[in-house]
């Protein structure tokens, strides 16, 4: 009765094929695929580009995200990322004054605005001469030798999915270089700011950053959403800290209440180089901040401080490492988190120092405060010591807000909302403190305060 | 102005204070001795309003009002203040914006305007002499890294800030040294006033010699066992506790 053959459609070689029948992914591995093929793999880059970008996707499909299995991973769970189909290669598009207003420290920061991950505009005062900030885009279409000898150089594809999956597909970011002995005085502020389109997308960004030998500057990279998009941000940051150099650098996420963040930042040191990173991070339904250094040359300085809150269903982690290779490196290191809700903080700090690293002078913490009955931490300092001459110390703390404190306070006639509020406050300012750039460290007090005003 | 009537109070399973009567007039200073463990700090606690403690009898009534309703931060609302034997550390605030918020608490309660920063600092001036305080010492954490005689003054401070019509003085002299005890001394009696009253607990009849009260109460085992004139306290001074019936441990 059925005259109809079973004919086996051959695939034809093309991209076609790589799609359902309706012409929409029908995975998210699927998605990622047709993306890469239809886009980074099929430009005009650079040969030796692509041929790393291939070798890169293929190693994202070789490994596959993460599980909790992975020791990494262990107590953040990626399937809301790894099981949703997010389309890379969304547009920019211009954005409001008003919005990079809200976002930007108006003409006192030099301040690349990125929107859904393309540049698209830039304000602030003239950069001085020897400090060159372009696009990544841009240094493609120029095939720049700097970024073919260093791009994915200390962030490698090898290292995790979500790099290998950036490697593959990030068109663009921000290329900074500050020549050896320039002091740069204001910060460079790269704004990557999620538009009101940004539904499903997935926004692949990579930064360089080269600081040269004896040069100084801050950079402040904000990643931040004008609507409440779910999106799904994977931003990888190298920064080389030359020798002597000094470099300040923070991180602030602030994404929409929907939206997904992993970030890594992996930094190299060279001798009597000093890098100040701070990690600000409120936002996003699950976010992953990695900040990597290597002190590769004697007595490089590193801090890594942090401050994460979140509150709601919010899950957030953070994983730090710091290798000692080098003798004579302090590295200090403060972590804090403030969790209401039901929500999950995550910290795990690694320090490992190198049998060359002796004098080594180690210091990290963890601290973190429940708001709530139902909020959750999980933290792992973590010290791998195999030099024999070092001073390390590591410690965790969760706690609750301090009774005795709150009657205290309520004895004093201040009432209980007030008096929590300013003990969370101060919880917070404790680590806030240390940032050494003024203006943003009032900037995030009065972010804080704001926060449990409103509670 | 307070009127205790067998107040019962516990902490746990523990009833610490079994039954309390004190009647305390405006103008009247108050001094509660008694042994260690005797329900001293208990029932300036309580007073406060510390929320660890359940109150299982008996009523207080503050100007008529019933205290015991009241939050922590109502009575100090309603002009009752304690000073605390070990004041509470409370890093990252600072005593300045602190003693601001309860200062301007309190006012807001009371229906007047609030201080702006500027005219708080003028203030400050003005109190911090009275128990020979560095202003400096404003612009530091509350409490933190003070030795014990610059908490108990920090304590002071705030009581002549905050111009309670009731003030508690938990072991205000613990730890002081004779300099210290008499700075604070002087402190506490330049807020005398007859419109005012204090209850003094102290474990030292020391501390009496400079500030005088007008009748002396000995607490033992949850009870007020005894009372009398400030001559009470020199007898306690020099015989002890165990003399007097229903103190012996």
């Amino acid at each position: 009765m059925n005259d109809a053959v079973d004919t086996v459609v051959q695939p034809a070689e093309g991209v076609a094929t790589l799609l359902g029948t309706d012409g929409e992914p029908e995975s998210p591995i699927e998605a990622y695929r047709f993306d890469f093929e239809t886009t980074a793999a099929t430009s005009k880059e650079p040969a030796w580009l692509r041929e790393a970008r291939r070798s890169a996707f293929a190693e994202f499909e070789r490994d596959g995200f993460p599980t909790m299995k992975d020791e990494d991973w262990h107590f953040t769970n990626v399937a809301p990322i790894s099981e949703k189909i997010f389309r890379t290669g969304a547009k920019g598009g211009p954005v409001s004054a008003e919005v990079v207003e809200r976002f930007g420290h108006g003409e006192a920061w030099h301040t690349v605005v990125f929107v859904n991950g393309r540049a698209e505009q830039s304000h602030g005062p003239a950069l001085p001469d020897g400090v060159s900030v372009t696009t990544l885009a841009s240094e493609i279409s120029g095939d720049s030798a700097l970024l073919q000898r260093h791009l994915s150089k200390l962030s490698t594809p090898e290292s995790g999915a979500f790099t290998a999956l950036n490697a593959a597909m990030a068109a663009d970011g921000a290329v900074i270089r500050i020549s050896a002995d320039v002091v740069v005085e204001k910060p460079i502020h790269l704004l990557f700011i999620a538009d009101a389109v940004s539904e499903n997308t997935a926004v692949q960004t990579r930064n360089l950053v080269f600081a040269e030998r004896h040069s100084q500057a801050t950079v402040i990279e904000s990643y931040v959403s004008v609507g409440g998009d779910s999106y799904f941000t994977n931003a990888v940051t190298e920064v080389f800290v030359d020798d002597g150099a000094r470099l300040g650098h923070y991180k602030l996420q602030t994404e929409s209440r929907n939206a997904f963040h992993v970030g890594t930042v992996q930094v190299k040191q060279g001798r009597d180089s000093r890098y100040e990173s701070f990690s600000f991070a409120t936002g996003a339904r699950l976010s992953r901040t990695n900040v990597y250094s290597t002190l590769a040359g004697e007595a490089a300085e590193v801090v890594m401080n942090g401050l994460y809150m979140v509150d709601g269903s919010q899950h957030v982690d953070h994983q730090t490492r710091i290798e000692h290779v080098a003798p004579n490196c302090p590295s200090h290191e403060l972590y804090k988190g403030i969790l209401d809700g039901r929500s999950h903080g995550v910290f795990n700090g690694k320090v490992y120092v190198h049998p060359e690293a002796q004098k080594t002078d180690g210091k990290q913490s963890n601290n973190n405060l429940l708001l709530s009955e139902s909020a959750r931490v999980d933290t792992k300092p973590q010290l791998e010591i195999f030099a024999d001459d070092v001073k390390c110390t590591h410690g965790a703390t969760v706690g609750r807000l301090d009774e005795t404190a709150l009657f205290y306070m309520r004895s004093r006639g201040v009432g209980p909302l007030e008096a929590k509020r300013l003990l969370t406050y101060a919880f917070a300012a404790d680590v806030l403190e240390k940032i050494e750039l003024e203006p943003l460290k009032l900037s995030l007090e009065r972010q804080v305060l704001e926060r449990f005003t409103s509670n | 102005m307070l009127v205790i009537k067998n107040l019962r109070a516990s902490i746990g399973d523990k009833e610490i204070l079994k039954g309390i009567d004190l009647t305390v007039n405006a103008g009247e200073i108050h001094a509660v001795m008694g042994p260690n463990g005797s329900g001293k700090s208990t029932l300036a606690q309580v007073l406060a309003g510390h929320p660890g403690y359940e109150v299982t009898g008996g009523e207080v009534l503050y100007d008529g009002k019933n205290l015991l309703e009241m939050d922590a931060e109502v009575r100090a609302q309603e002009g009752i203040f304690l000073a605390f034997q070990y004041p509470i550390e409370i890093p990252g605030v600072t005593n300045a914006y602190f003693l601001r918020s309860a200062y301007n608490e309190i006012r807001k309660s009371k229906g007047m305007t609030e201080l702006d920063p500027l005219e708080f600092l003028d203030l400050m001036e003005e109190k911090t002499k009275i128990v020979e305080m560095d202003p400096a010492m404003m612009n530091r954490s509350v409490n933190t890294g003070f030795s014990g005689g610059e908490k108990k003054r920090n304590e002071i401070l705030q009581m002549a800030v905050l111009e309670p019509r009731l003030a508690i003085l938990d072991e205000t002299d613990s730890g002081l040294d004779i300099d210290a005890l008499k700075v604070v001394s002087n402190g506490v009696n330049a807020l005398r006033s007859p419109d005012k009253a204090m209850i003094v607990v102290t474990h030292y009849q020391r501390l009496l010699n400079y500030i005088v009260p007008d009748f002396v109460h000995v607490l033992a085992n949850g009870r007020i066992v005894k009372s009398g004139g400030k001559e009470l306290a020199l007898e306690l001074e020099a015989k002890g506790y165990d003399w007097i019936p229903g103190a012996a441990a």
